[in-house]
């Protein structure tokens, strides 16, 4: 209880926090502004196709991911608040904490990019099969936050933050990007929701692993 | 307040190899007091960060007891107060968000807005209590780490440069909370002022040959 209590404080501390200075919210929106005009003053009549449209997709999802999520560690480093929240909160409640805030910020991220696809590619970006799509958007979310978190938390003690991010998860999010772009072009070709279920398994032990392994390593990264 | 021990056994701490202080032991129990002290460079805030658990020993052993009871370094949490200068508090929140969201992270029920309100008063900061923190003097944010120090009566007070950034006025604030907490719980100073340290009843010094 006493755990449960800890987390949600801490998520509420990260939530007012992040109202207050912006720190994420402001580079994910700017980004994600700059990245969808970038593309549509590039493809201009062009009529891509389905997986062009579904990779360049999860492009503006990871570089977003990627200039937003590691704040959560990051600024804490900076401020040099790390030392107080290891002070009064058990690693794993700060863990979780920093793991469902940034779920959530990657969700109301990937929301954002799809509404701004929509609009901007409104004859090419048609969801054909929306229960592919809201599984696909929910599950990348949940690996994007997963992984993203511990690689902030590793990160943030790193001297050279700002490019050491984007080289340290390419590769460990590489799986999910296949994965995630493979689903979004059968949600846009609009084939049956049982030809997803094999993304869907991968992105669902995807998650469990990078979830549990980073529980079990935290520790570690967040004291000395 | 719990009654609280703690026994520091052969404690030694390593940076890359480099050997930053070895073989400190001591013992202490509630009402009793310790001055670290030591030239710069000597470990004074590595040995703090040790035994508040910040930081693990490279050899020996930090054990404390609550009531008789073995405590686990999870809950050391709801026991131990740490002042220094390298724990920060969240510039945007004011001065009583600060508390109020810190003890709910730290799930310290006893630390309701009367509590809070208490601390803010002791340390001379209740009028200021809405502005924010990034607006405060560093002596103000000193204060407030004071008041967030206390604010669940720790039965272990540890300090380390207290009275950097303080007024004279400040400087008479952090002797009460010393001489209460000598009374109720255990301190620990880190400092290299003799002023200071003779507010401990022993001491130690770090950095011999």
């Amino acid at each position: 209880m006493s755990q449960f209590s800890s987390t949600y404080a801490l998520i509420r501390k990260d939530v007012h926090s992040e109202l207050r200075t912006r720190y994420a919210l402001n580079a994910l929106l700017m980004f994600v502004v700059t990245a969808v005009a970038t593309i549509l003053f590039a493809l201009r009549s062009d009529q891509p196709t389905s997986s062009v449209l579904s990779g360049l997709y999860w492009v503006v999802v990871f570089f977003t991911a990627m200039s937003g999520l590691s704040r959560t560690f990051v600024s804490e480093e900076e401020r040099g608040t790390t030392m107080t929240l290891q002070l009064i909160a058990s690693p794993s409640t700060v863990y979780f904490a920093k793991l469902l805030f940034n779920t959530a910020l990657t969700f109301s991220m990937t929301i954002a990019v799809t509404i701004l696809y929509m609009t901007v590619f409104s004859n090419s970006f048609v969801i054909k099969t929306f229960s592919i799509f809201a599984g696909t958007v929910i599950l990348g979310s949940l690996g994007f936050a997963a992984a993203s978190t511990i690689i902030a938390a590793i990160v943030a003690k790193a001297n050279t933050r700002g490019t050491l991010y984007p080289v340290l998860s390419f590769p460990i999010l590489i799986v999910l990007l296949m994965t995630v772009m493979g689903a979004t072009t059968k949600a846009l070709d609009g084939e049956e929701f049982a030809t997803a279920l094999p993304d869907f398994q991968i992105l669902i032990g995807y998650f469990l692993a990078m979830t549990g392994g980073s529980y079990l390593l935290f520790e570690y990264v967040w004291k000395d | 307040m719990n009654s609280m021990t703690l026994t520091v056994d052969k404690v030694a701490k390593e940076f890359n190899r480099r050997s930053i202080f070895r073989d400190v032991s001591f013992s202490l129990s509630q009402g009793q007091s310790l001055a670290i002290t030591g030239r710069n460079g000597s470990g004074k805030s590595t040995l703090i960060k040790v035994i508040a658990g910040l930081l693990s020993a490279t050899r020996g052993t930090v054990a404390y007891t609550v009531d008789g009871n073995s405590l686990n370094v999870e809950d050391l949490r709801y026991h131990i107060g740490l002042v220094s200068p390298y724990l920060q508090l969240y510039d945007e929140f004011s001065g009583s968000e600060n508390l109020e969201l810190l003890s709910k992270i730290r799930s310290d029920l006893g630390s309701d807005s009367k509590r809070i309100q208490e601390v803010l008063e002791a340390v001379g900061l209740w009028e200021r209590r809405s502005d924010y923190v990034r607006t405060y003097s560093s002596g103000m944010k000193q204060r407030l780490k004071y008041a967030f120090a206390v604010l669940h009566r720790p039965s272990l007070l540890l300090l380390d440069e207290p009275t950097s950034n303080l007024d004279q006025n400040g400087i008479t604030m952090v002797a009460q909370v010393v001489a209460e907490q000598n009374r109720s719980g255990i301190l620990i100073v880190a400092t290299n002022d003799a002023d200071e340290a003779a507010w401990c009843s022993s001491s130690i010094e770090l950095g011999l040959p």
